[in-house]
């Protein structure tokens, strides 16, 4: 009782950090960041566009790993096996999220800079593909029989993680309108220093709100296997009662 | 009877190396096909259904047929290994064959070797009988080196179905087994099939250089190749 009243104290704390952070980061980006010179306001959407899709980028690997420790532990260890799988479908559902929202705020920026919603260029491609490798993931999971539907869930999590890179590859081979990479694109790639802090903070708030949702989801699914567990001992002992 | 034993013996002495266990599997599942021929002559009809749907939608001049042809023979092919793959596994479940399979000693990534061969020389048969029908429906010919659709055909083949067969068996015990197999198979797919589809466009309209899309179509059947008969053993026996 004493531990979860911790984890408790651990969470609030940690989310006040994380909603004061993006606070401060919102008010850098909107505030304090210089007006671009060509897109103006429209570009301030970037502080938001870009954390997300790095982020969407980063769950995919706490899900494999935390697959694969799913897969090695399953006949072992089958309790902390059951953890390292709430970790992943908490990673996969993250992942969806943030893709989701790269997805969106890079479509409200195209209406307004390219004056299209959508163009089947490289990098917007890439990540819808990617969007839709975590939502079959999620789909698989609700699925499947409720048994076996982790050992599969873990095995497709590898298949999506050996496809990420292979889906980057052919589709940059296919198709070359995104703007080139911000950071580490050539030499006259990287921003105007001033708008670093609002884009730093940004990252770190988004960061500190995905870790929270991952722990937060993390919890809940693990509530769901403690009851889970619960009702099938009580099941059991039911079926001993009406044999005595 | 005594034929029947020197059969068995001949048998028994085969499953004790790796590739007799995936030839015996593969014997099987041809065996099992020759004689209903239910999943070959389901595809073919089913593909032709979809060129043909195709053609009324788009209503193609020779040069255009060029042009989208690539792309509707994968998807003709696409939509008719599903209906193949959904059935292939489900064989192995009347009077629990499954089961027993999983007992045997044998290796499981075996199995799953040999119904990959076996599903790949359906849909490779549908092919060709297609490739007929494409010349005669779209009046084709292609324009870039044609031999080299002897490659693009096999690698991609095998690399919808290494995959379809693995994710088919994934579906085995749930719900919707039909619905889940394209739901999962299709976005792992994406770039497999953007490379078949690319190469197959470049060699017919002879516009762009195909090589690089069989490179890649290679590395992607490598990996996942390796990646389906290392996984088949744990997804078989996951409870």
């Amino acid at each position: 009782m004493r531990r979860s009243r911790i984890y408790a104290m651990v969470g609030i704390s940690w989310l006040a950090l994380t909603l004061a952070t993006l606070a401060h980061a919102t008010w850098l980006a909107l505030f304090i960041a210089p007006t671009e010179e060509t897109m103006l306001d429209v570009q301030r959407i970037f502080y938001y566009h870009v954390p997300s899709s790095m982020l969407s980028l980063v769950f995919p690997y706490v899900n494999l790993t935390a697959s694969i420790f799913y897969l090695a532990w399953r006949r072992s260890e089958p309790l902390r096996a059951l953890t390292a799988d709430a970790v992943a479908i908490a990673a996969a559902e993250v992942t969806v999220v943030y893709a989701s929202i790269s997805l969106t705020t890079g479509m409200l920026w195209g209406r307004a800079a390219w004056g299209i919603w959508w163009a089947w260029d490289a990098r917007l491609t890439s990540m819808l593909l990617l969007w839709l490798l975590y939502v079959s993931y999620l789909l698989l999971r609700k699925l499947s029989a409720s048994g076996q539907s982790q050992t599969l869930a873990a095995a497709l999590s590898v298949f999506a993680a050996i496809d990420v890179p292979i889906v980057f590859l052919s589709i940059r081979l296919w198709r070359g309108q995104h703007p080139a990479p911000v950071f580490g694109g050539g030499p006259n790639s990287g921003i105007n220093p001033a708008m670093l802090p609002a884009f730093g903070w940004n990252v770190l708030g988004w960061a500190m709100w995905g870790i929270f949702l991952l722990a937060l989801r993390y919890a809940l699914e693990r509530r769901r296997q403690e009851s889970e567990q619960e009702s099938a001992l009580k099941a059991i002992e039911d079926s001993l009662e009406i044999a005595r | 009877m005594s034929r029947i034993l020197n059969d068995l013996r001949q048998d028994a002495s085969r499953a004790r190396s790796y590739f007799g266990q995936v030839f015996l599997h593969l014997q099987k599942d041809l065996r099992l096909e020759w004689r209903s021929r239910d999943s070959v002559v389901g595809m073919l009809f089913f593909a032709l259904l979809t060129v043909i749907i195709f053609s009324l939608a788009f209503d193609p001049t020779a040069a255009v047929s060029r042009q989208i042809a690539g792309g509707i023979l994968w998807v003709a092919l696409l939509f008719a290994a599903f209906t193949a793959l959904n059935q292939s596994w489900t064989r192995e479940q009347r009077n629990r064959v499954l089961e027993a399979q999983r007992l045997s000693p044998a290796a499981p990534s075996a199995l799953f070797l040999g119904k990959a061969l076996a599903n790949f020389l359906f849909v490779s048969f549908v092919e060709v009988v297609l490739a007929f029908f494409f010349i005669i429906f779209y009046n084709l010919h292609a324009l870039g080196q044609g031999w080299m659709m002897m490659l693009v055909l096999p690698l991609g083949t095998w690399a919808l179905i290494c995959n379809g067969t693995f994710f088919a068996a994934m579906g085995l015990r749930t719900r919707n087994r039909e619905l889940l197999l394209p739901l999962i198979m299709v976005p792992i797919s994406l770039p497999a099939l953007l490379s078949m589809m690319q190469a197959t466009t470049a060699i017919l309209t002879g516009e762009f250089d195909p090589a690089h899309w069989i490179r890649l179509l290679i590395g992607y059947n490598i990996a996942f190749t390796t990646v389906c008969l290392l996984l088949f053993d744990t997804i078989l026996s996951a409870e």
